[in-house]
């Protein structure tokens, strides 16, 4: 892998002028202290005791392009692509690989609401700067750091203080192109004192080459403030995707994130949540469906470092034919973080002699008045289930079927925004019968 | 004489190594009702099993024909849509899957294997609550899960709900009464009734007569030790329920 590393050097310093061309300041201005750290830590290896079970390495030895000179694409996603989760809200915006596009249909939002291209807005902002790249903190994450260095743009949602949009916001990420692709992508998520805001962050791949996403996100949720933070992965098995998600939460907020996984190559999501204030609360789910070859790793931990905070994870993998899932959950209760409450759960539904899960749950408590529980299982279908429901006529196929559905419903259920839960577990029907439509209406594939 | 349903020729069937039906033979005409008793552990449920075909058991010799086809080639639910239906002694929960969801794939599978167009949603509906009467059930119960949280007698009503809205052609009831309280019992039992018809044949599987009263077979067996031991009629369940099984054991030389 040095050699890789080598090449990704060279890069940067080859290229560190163009990299400085039309970036904003708070965007430029972290690049050095990252690649340095990146130089330092390189990419993250299974020896690395958190990536045991996810080596990236014939990922990263692919050749790919980086659109340094910020090529644009030929036609507006809006006129060729179509999401499975459509008419949520008007407010839709697109990334392509790694640029960014607002939606063409007019969008208004509530005043003060900054919604849009990360870099553009951070140079008509520049007092929004001083949120970004503050949460990679201690996180020694060797593709944060990388993506730190070398990301041009991205998207940025900031809600000023008791502002509260009220329809969801869409970002529809995918890929597009004939090259083998890395993209550098960049979330900047913003919610002051008591706003509101729903997002929903879909990832595709519309073209059928290699592709990687090295993505950060950002999350403030400001004192009081609620976010409702949605993902959902439809790509393809040719797609790697590594998402490091970072969350601060002040006190009295309340966070929903849900990251639901269709269909991918190889996926590993790091969430590290922070409690900042007290009688905030954190509601984590996810829910990885995967056959064939994929694989799907969520890290999270949870840093109880204040009192009076909760928070409450549920993932659940399906895996079928020989595909591989990993949970790595950590609760962290700092000293002094009495009357925390945090619950962690894991259950994973294993459909062939080839799957494999590794479930690695934990809890580090360093306070007294706590409440704290984790679970993990793995298991199979349920064969009296089976049984039974083929006693009534059903065959085999459609039995598992709607067991495997049935597992699935307590994730789906977290989903609080009603028209987005109907379309995902239609779209989990339609996975499990093997016809979701990865191109569905795209017009790019002949 | 009437059209023979079911006919079991000498069926031996383990679990694992162990042998558990040991030879059974039984015949079942269209249009009758035969009750089997017989002491716990003697192999009725297991019957129940390897006539739906579960896959657990293994069929290790003999015969088993129903409407004059091979019932061991079919998988279980082939024999479901055959019209043979088994009421479990034990339901089994099955969370997250809806009883409307639930039935209404179960009732077009049966149409589509005879050919008829899927039910539409209202269809559906009138044919539920039709059937709901039939066996008094609660509304609440076909908006739960599949029998996730009953009560044991809401789940043996619940059995005899589906065999309603599945109407078979041979039933199985294994235990039906178990579980269900007096008007229960009657509510069910008669529910029973209303489905049968001159053309379908019914297996009862009980310890009590109470039950017999209100089905009445035409046909007792006494299953022991994986063998049919004894066969009469209706007087054979008066005489079990008063005699218990000792005379039966001693005949057959314990
Ligand atoms: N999975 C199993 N492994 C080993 N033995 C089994 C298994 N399942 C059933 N048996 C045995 O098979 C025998 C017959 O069981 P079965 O359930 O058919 O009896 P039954 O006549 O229905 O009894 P009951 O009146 O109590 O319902 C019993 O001795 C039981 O212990
Ligand atoms: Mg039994």
């Amino acid at each position: 892998m040095e050699k890789v590393k080598e090449i990704y050097t060279n890069l940067f310093h080859n290229y560190r002028e163009v990299l400085r061309m039309n970036a904003s300041e708070a965007i430029d201005a972290r690049r050095d202290e990252a690649f340095a750290l990146f130089s330092e830590v390189g990419f993250p290896s299974d020896k690395d005791e958190k990536y045991r079970y996810c080596n990236l390495d014939e990922a990263l030895k692919v050749d790919y392009g980086m659109n340094l000179y910020r090529m644009g694409i030929p036609a507006h996603p809006d006129d060729v692509f179509r999401c499975d989760v459509p008419s949520l809200s008007t407010r839709l915006y697109f990334i392509v690989n790694d640029l960014f596009y607002p939606s063409k249909k007019a969008v208004s939002l509530p005043e003060g609401v900054l919604c849009g291209s990360l870099n553009t807005l951070l140079k008509e902002h520049p007092e929004i700067g001083s949120f970004y790249d503050r949460l990679r903190g201690e996180d020694n994450d060797g593709l944060a750091a990388m993506n730190t260095a070398f990301v041009q743009d991205g998207f940025l949602l900031y809600v000023p203080k008791g502002v509260c949009i009220d329809k969801p916001l869409q970002l529809i990420q995918m890929f597009q192109g004939d090259i083998d692709i890395l993209a550098n992508r960049r979330l900047l998520i913003i919610l002051e004192e008591g706003a509101e805001a729903n997002l929903m962050v879909c990832d595709h791949a519309i073209t059928s080459a290699r592709y990687m996403s090295d993505q950060v996100t950002e999350i403030y949720v400001g004192k009081g403030a609620n976010l409702q933070y949605y993902e959902l992965e439809m790509t393809h098995d040719k797609t790697t995707r590594v998402a490091n998600t970072y969350v601060s939460m002040s006190s009295d907020a309340s966070l929903l994130m849900n990251s639901i996984g269709l269909e991918n190559g190889l996926t590993r999501n790091n969430v590290y949540l922070r409690f900042e204030g007290r009688g905030a609360s954190a509601d984590l789910s996810g829910l990885e469906l995967m056959s064939r070859n994929q694989f799907a790793d969520n890290h999270v931990l949870v840093d109880h470092a204040v009192e009076g905070c909760s928070s409450n994870q549920l993932y659940k993998y399906v895996l079928d034919d020989a595909a591989h899932g990993v949970f790595g959950g950590k609760v962290l209760v700092r000293k002094g973080a009495q009357q925390t409450a945090a619950y962690q759960s894991n259950a994973n539904m294993v459909g062939s002699q080839q799957a494999r899960m590794h479930s690695l749950p934990q809890l580090e408590i360093y306070a007294d008045d706590v409440k704290c529980s984790h679970g993990s299982a793995t298991g199979h279908i349920d064969e009296d289930a089976m049984f039974y429901m083929r006693q009534r006529g059903l065959d085999e196929g459609e039995a598992r079927m709607l067991l495997k559905f049935a597992f699935t419903s307590d994730v789906v259920e977290r989903i609080h925004f009603t028209p987005l839960q109907d379309r995902i577990k239609m779209l989990i029907g339609k996975r499990f019968k093997g016809e979701l439509s990865k191109c569905h209406d795209c017009k790019i594939c002949p | 004489m009437s059209n023979i349903l079911l006919e079991i020729k000498d069926l031996h069937a383990n679990i694992g190594d162990k042998e558990i039906l040991k030879g059974v033979n039984l015949t079942v005409n269209e249009g009758e009702i035969h009750a089997i008793m017989g002491p716990n552990g003697s192999g009725k449920s297991t019957l129940s099993a390897v006539l739906t075909g579960h896959p657990a058991y293994t069929v290790t010799s003999g015969e088993v024909w129903y409407k004059g086809k091979n019932l061991l080639e079919m998988p279980p639910e082939v024999r479901s849509r055959e019209g043979i239906f088994l009421s479990f002694q034990y339901p089994v929960e099955i969370p997250g899957v809806s009883m409307v969801n639930f039935m209404r794939a179960a009732v077009n599978e049966h149409r589509k294997y005879r050919g008829e167009a899927p039910l539409n949603a209202s269809e559906f509906l009138k044919l539920m609550r039709e059937k709901k009467s039939l066996v008094e059930l609660d509304n609440k119960l076909t908006n739960r899960s599949v029998n996730e949280g009953f009560s044991g007698g809401e789940k043996k009503r619940n059995e005899i709900f589906q065999m309603a809205m599945l109407d078979p052609t041979l039933s199985i009831l294994d235990e039906t009464d178990s579980g269900l309280d007096i008007d229960a019992l009657r509510v069910v039992a008669e529910g029973v009734n209303k489905i049968q018809g001159p053309h379908k044949s019914c297996i009862v599987i009980t310890h009590y007569q109470r039950l017999l009263d209100y089905i009445r077979p035409q046909i007792v067996h006494v299953l022991y030790k994986g063998r049919m031991v004894k066969t009469g009629d209706f007087s054979l369940a008066t005489y079990l329920e008063q005699n218990g099984y000792d005379w039966i054991k001693q005949e057959v030389g314990e």
